[in-house]
């Protein structure tokens, strides 16, 4: 049983009360709301004569479904259109502030909630969307949660959840040239497996990690869910709080910054903190990793050969098998030299400003290989103006890749953004499950956004450290 | 029982039988809607459920093969169960593949036994919801997604697990019995099935919500509000409301 964690310290802060069937009711300090788990729930309150308890802790984006071509209205999906319009009905009956496509404030769900300034340390955060630790880099206990939890939330502000176990993941070390935080949390998946995280909160800690910007921080808790950990966080510290006191938050309501520090301060893990699991990684080891089969897990260092099936433990071997045939990969090969046709640089994970600055300098000057189709979707509206203004825009467009407007576009497949028959792409994203960018046929080779844009430069999986310049991060 | 062929609309109806208390989802009916403030919900105990069983083998199903995102561009979860395993049962023109839940056997199936780490990836609801809408009462498996299973709990859906050849026996036994019955004690945590009684595991928490019948926790925790607000003036970050 861990004790003096901060998922301990602020899980106590949080707790309402424990309830008959042995859950602990929590207190919500943010509930984060999109256009695709939350309609359901809106219709349940309605069925149940309850309003929203807090829409002032609430704020709605849309991401999932939004073209990120033509954004005009009505969306010339009808389907897109009808979430849209429910949407917007939904929040403003309830009274919830909404980053919809005008206010220049809209983007993923995940990108636009620490832009604002709203997620801090020491929250309890929650949205209809399992990539909600992402938000654990700022220190807060952050999770995803089902439709009929959404109604939970939205009539008390609060949610039943049973109390986990902690594993530290300590990260020593420094990232080596190229590699980045994404490697970091495709090794980690890679070595612990997709459910090693079940029944766990991850902890993650080390030099590595405390190295890393917020940006960087992001991806690797956004994907603790990939590994099977419900949320992953970071303790706060100064990089926290510089990101912090620059939102527009802090800048809006002055003497909020300095009150709330103490709190932030107060549920940093002690240093005595124990932990039920300690797992440690050396970063220096670490190269680029890229996905070779169909789950997050399915990971190998870009210069290792493909495990054989009959090497794995024995309950992941026929997934192996499987996953090789739908990929056509041969084990022993390496990825390098794996054909691509589209480079998807976008999503929750990676699409962020610091992601499209290493990218862009990877592509500066080059062109985007004839068989490739390219594509950037920044996260949000925000960074795509930020991009813009500093001219990443006109790399990427003078290299050949499509520049579109922010949403979750090719990571799932919502809306037109979507690969084609048995197509491959290296994707920055997160998931590379049969049918997740839309084609049941495709191909997703998960990998950091540098090793995106290098794969797009030679039209297949490409060792961005073999080429001329190499970003540190 | 559920005799039209699939995918169709009568796929909505389900079939199983929770016991003693009568199933949230008797044939053909619509749960009742809750239009009383949420104070006197009446939410079922789910101490028992009996069924036929159905097969899905492999480990790492996700829940974008159990229900793909295209689908989810509705907002209501109406019409979602003839969407269940959509791509893994039809090809591009919607012809039938090989796929247990396409075989006739298994049309009246009510109890999914499944392997590891079922249901991992995304938080969509949709996927159980997909489930229950085609006919599934309770899932048995060797492990299941923290969210996946949190998810099926709200719906009153026992997840309950069992090892590695506990379940692979099973799956045997209904690929064998198609019309066997399957009876799950959540209670007693046992399994029943032929001549056969299993020992099974239901996480302690889903056990007492199921048993008792407070799965459905919106006004169980609405009913505590004095104490919310006591917790939320308590916190530095939160305005009074």
């Amino acid at each position: 049983m861990s004790s003096g964690t901060l998922y301990d310290k602020v899980w106590e802060k949080h707790k309402v009360t424990t309830l008959p069937n042995g859950a602990d009711q929590l207190f919500v300090g943010l509930h984060l709301i999109h256009e695709v788990t939350s309609p359901q729930a809106f219709g349940m309150l309605r069925e149940r004569d309850i309003d929203v308890a807090r829409p002032d802790l609430t704020l709605a984006t849309v991401d999932h479904i939004v073209p990120t071509a033509d954004q005009s209205r009505p969306y010339s999906d009808d389907a897109a259109e009808e979430m849209m319009a429910e949407l917007e009905e939904n929040v403003r009956d309830a009274d919830i502030d909404f980053l919809d496509p005008t206010t220049g404030e809209q983007g993923i769900v995940h990108v636009v909630g620490p832009e604002q300034g709203l997620t801090q340390p020491g929250k309890t955060i929650v949205c209809g969307d399992s990539h909600t630790s992402t938000h654990g880099a700022f220190g807060a206990l952050a999770f995803g949660i089902g439709t009929s939890q959404i109604r939970d939330v939205l009539a008390t502000q609060t949610i039943a959840m049973d109390k986990q176990k902690v594993r530290k993941i300590q990260v020593d070390g420094e990232l080596q040239e190229g590699v980045e935080a994404k490697d970091i949390i495709l090794e980690i998946i890679r070595r612990l497996g997709t459910e090693g995280g079940v029944g766990y909160v991850y902890e993650y800690a080390g030099e590595a990690i405390e190295d890393l910007g917020m940006e960087g921080r992001m991806s690797i808790c956004n994907m603790s869910i990939e590994g099977g950990a419900r949320a992953g966080y970071v303790n706060p510290d100064e990089t926290t709080y510089e990101w912090l006191e620059e939102t527009d938050y802090f800048q809006e309501n002055p003497g909020e910054f300095e009150r709330l520090k103490p709190y932030w301060e107060s549920i940093r893990s002690d240093d005595d903190a124990e932990y039920d699991d300690v797992v440690t990684i050396d970063a220096n080891e670490l190269e680029p990793v890229v996905t070779w089969g169909t789950t997050p897990g399915q990971g190998v260092g870009i210069t290792d050969p493909i495990p054989e099936p009959d090497t794995l433990p024995e309950d992941k071997q026929d997934t192996a098998r499987r996953a090789q045939e739908h990929m056509r990969v041969e084990p022993g090969d390496t990825m390098e030299g794996y054909d691509i046709d589209v480079a998807f640089l976008g999503s929750c994970t990676n699409a962020r400003l610091p992601d499209l600055r290493r990218a862009a300098r990877i592509v500066e000057g080059r062109e985007v290989h004839d068989d490739v189709r390219a594509m950037v979707v920044p996260g949000s509206q925000r960074v795509q103006n930020t991009a813009e203004e500093e001219g990443l825009k006109d790399i990427f467009e003078e290299a050949g890749f499509d520049w579109r407007n922010a949403g979750c576009s090719m990571c799932l497949g919502m809306n037109e953004d979507q690969l084609e028959g048995d197509e491959a792409c290296a994707s920055s994203s997160n998931r590379n499950f049969i049918g997740r960018q839309g084609s049941k046929d495709g191909r997703t080779v998960l990998m950091n956004p540098q090793m995106v844009a290098a794969a797009a430069i030679s039209g297949e999986v490409t060792d961005v450290r073999e080429l001329e310049e190499v970003v540190s991060v | 029982m559920r005799s039209e062929d699939e995918p169709s609309e009568s796929s909505e109806a389900s079939h199983g039988t929770a016991e003693p208390s009568p199933s949230p989802r008797e044939d053909g009916e619509e749960r009742p809607v809750r239009a009383d403030g949420g104070d006197d919900i009446d939410i079922p105990s789910v101490e028992a459920v009996s069924g036929t069983g159905i097969p899905i083998r492999g480990n790492d199903i996700d829940t974008d093969q159990i229900i793909p995102a295209r689908f989810m561009k509705v907002v209501t979860f109406d019409g979602l169960g003839e969407f269940a395993f959509f791509d893994l049962r039809f090809d591009d023109d919607d012809n039938p593949k090989d796929h247990p839940m396409n075989e006739d056997r298994y049309q009246d199936a009510s109890v999914m036994v499944v392997n590891s780490n079922f249901g991992c990836g995304s938080s969509r609801e949709h996927a159980p919801q997909a489930l229950m809408r085609w006919g599934i009462d309770a899932l048995i498996g060797e492990s299941f997604a923290e969210i996946f299973a949190g998810n099926c709990l709200a719906l009153g859906i026992p997840t309950v697990t069992a090892d590695t050849e506990t379940i692979e026996g099973l799956q045997q036994w209904v690929e064998d019995n198609p019309d066997g019955d399957i009876d799950i004690d959540v209670a007693e945590e046992t399994v029943r099935y032929g001549d056969t009684e299993v020992d099974v595991t239901v996480d302690e928490g889903q056990r007492k919500a199921l048993v008792d019948g407070i799965w459905d926790t919106t006004a169980l925790m609405k009913s505590n509000e004095q104490a919310i607000a006591d917790t939320a003036a308590e916190l530095p970050y939160v305005e009074q409301a």
